[in-house]
């Protein structure tokens, strides 16, 4: 019989669906207000780009939002996790995915503000905020593409997206990828998956 | 049994080390970007189909973006002219060509270098029509309304002013104001007005669609719009 085991809290769970909508959400637009091809085919410039604007702002309120209603105590426990680069419950790629995630958010919502405003009042015109803006695309954009081959294809891994949907993961899997996660478990029983 | 050595604490420094990076790189990025464009060049005119061609972006302010016609496309000149005269796109192909190349600037931060124009001087235009001495402006009207700029009458006569139907060798393409755009490399793109319908001689220049939101009137590339350089 298989034995599953509690990976991801529905806290975490939430945060991180939350994150993926509001992304792609933004991602699409932006793509269409930035390739000239995508600017013709859709033409309705001054729709897309409030969409763009109110989806940046509504990701990051959506974020706020499940972290101050969800178990808060429990992400305070994840970032801590996040912060040692060792190999536990996550390892360092996904912990480095995560941090360079977090910062690209603040610095996408700074950029994208800084754009907003320098249209109406040229005090916040920088002439490199495109440039952040832009750049940060196509970085977090690299980390997406990464993320899905590695959460979605890849054979050895894919495997873990059960953990971001269900919550839970294969035992025997779990032991191959993160043994000493699974070793402390052992130890001390995981009670993320209540919450 | 020893005691593990408890895991550096490498997260929260990167954290801020990336933050800090994006953030400083609002003093730094155009500079920096100016510099990696030209070694990322080759790769990026390989992936051109899927990419901004040659870091244009597509600015409009309606819903709709004008099409083009050739049978029936007109560009009305009037105002403070002694002869109004309306010339079709087959008219406006006869005007003495002009060609030049010269650099694009957006008041948001992009660049478009060497950029190859080919059209009309507006001086072909004013012989057709010839000013009356109170003409001190013009004013470019696009077809996408309500997109309106003027120019003072010495800004419309600088050397490498244009009214351009070719770029880069083809015509106008529709997403850069086809059939028809005013260029002038002195001041930022918001003034380059895309889909010409129209040009009117004016007694002064007034404030264009952007102004009126804000924007500078003379939008000299480094000397407006909160730039110094």
């Amino acid at each position: 019989m298989i034995k599953y085991i509690p990976r991801f809290s529905r806290t975490e769970r939430t945060l991180h669906w939350a994150n993926a909508l509001g992304f792609l959400f933004v991602l699409a637009t932006g793509l269409v207000l930035y390739l000239p091809s995508l600017s013709v085919l859709v033409a309705r410039r001054p729709l897309i780009k409030d969409m763009h604007f109110w989806g940046g702002i509504g990701w990051v309120s959506l974020l706020v939002l499940v972290a101050l209603l969800g178990d808060r105590r429990g992400l305070l426990r994840t970032a801590r996790e996040i912060e040692r680069f060792d190999h536990d419950r996550l390892n360092v790629g996904q912990k480095i995915n995560a941090i360079l995630m977090a910062a690209f958010t603040i610095l996408f919502l700074v950029s994208g503000l800084l754009l907003w405003y320098g249209e109406r009042d040229t005090r916040f015109h920088f002439a490199s905020t495109v440039v952040l803006h832009d750049g940060l695309m196509f970085a977090a954009l690299a980390l997406f593409v990464g993320h899905l081959y590695l959460a979605v294809l890849h054979p050895a891994t894919r495997h873990s997206l059960r953990g971001m949907t269900l919550g839970s993961v294969r035992e025997d899997w779990a032991r191959v990828h993160y043994p000493q996660w699974v070793s402390d478990t052992e130890k001390v029983p995981d009670t993320r998956s209540a919450r | 049994m020893a005691d593990q050595p408890e895991p550096r604490r490498y997260g929260r420094g990167l954290f801020l080390v990336t933050l800090a990076g994006g953030l400083s790189s609002l003093a730094w990025g155009k500079a920096a970007w100016s510099h990696v464009t030209g070694v990322v060049s080759p790769i990026a005119g390989a992936i051109a189909p899927i990419l901004p061609t040659q870091g244009w972006r597509i600015y409009t302010v309606s819903d709709h973006m004008p099409t083009f016609d050739p049978a029936t496309w007109q560009l009305k000149v009037g105002g403070l002219v002694e002869t109004p005269t309306t010339l079709t796109y087959a008219h406006l192909r006869a005007l003495p060509r002009v060609e030049q190349i010269s650099t694009f600037h957006c008041v948001t931060g992009w660049t478009v270098p060497n950029v190859h124009w080919a059209g009309v001087r507006l001086q072909h235009i004013f012989d057709l029509v010839r000013p009356l001495p109170e003409a001190g402006a013009l004013q470019f009207v696009s077809a996408e309304i309500p997109y309106v700029d003027y120019l003072s009458m010495p800004e419309a006569m600088l050397h490498d002013v244009m009214l351009a139907y070719e770029m880069d060798g083809k015509p106008l393409p529709r997403e850069h104001g086809a059939p028809l755009r005013l260029i002038i490399p002195e001041m930022y793109g918001y003034k380059n007005v895309k889909w010409l319908a129209g040009i009117n001689l004016v007694p002064h220049p007034e404030d264009g669609y952007w102004e009126q939101l804000g924007y500078d009137r003379d939008a000299w590339v480094g000397r407006s719009n909160g730039y110094s350089s």
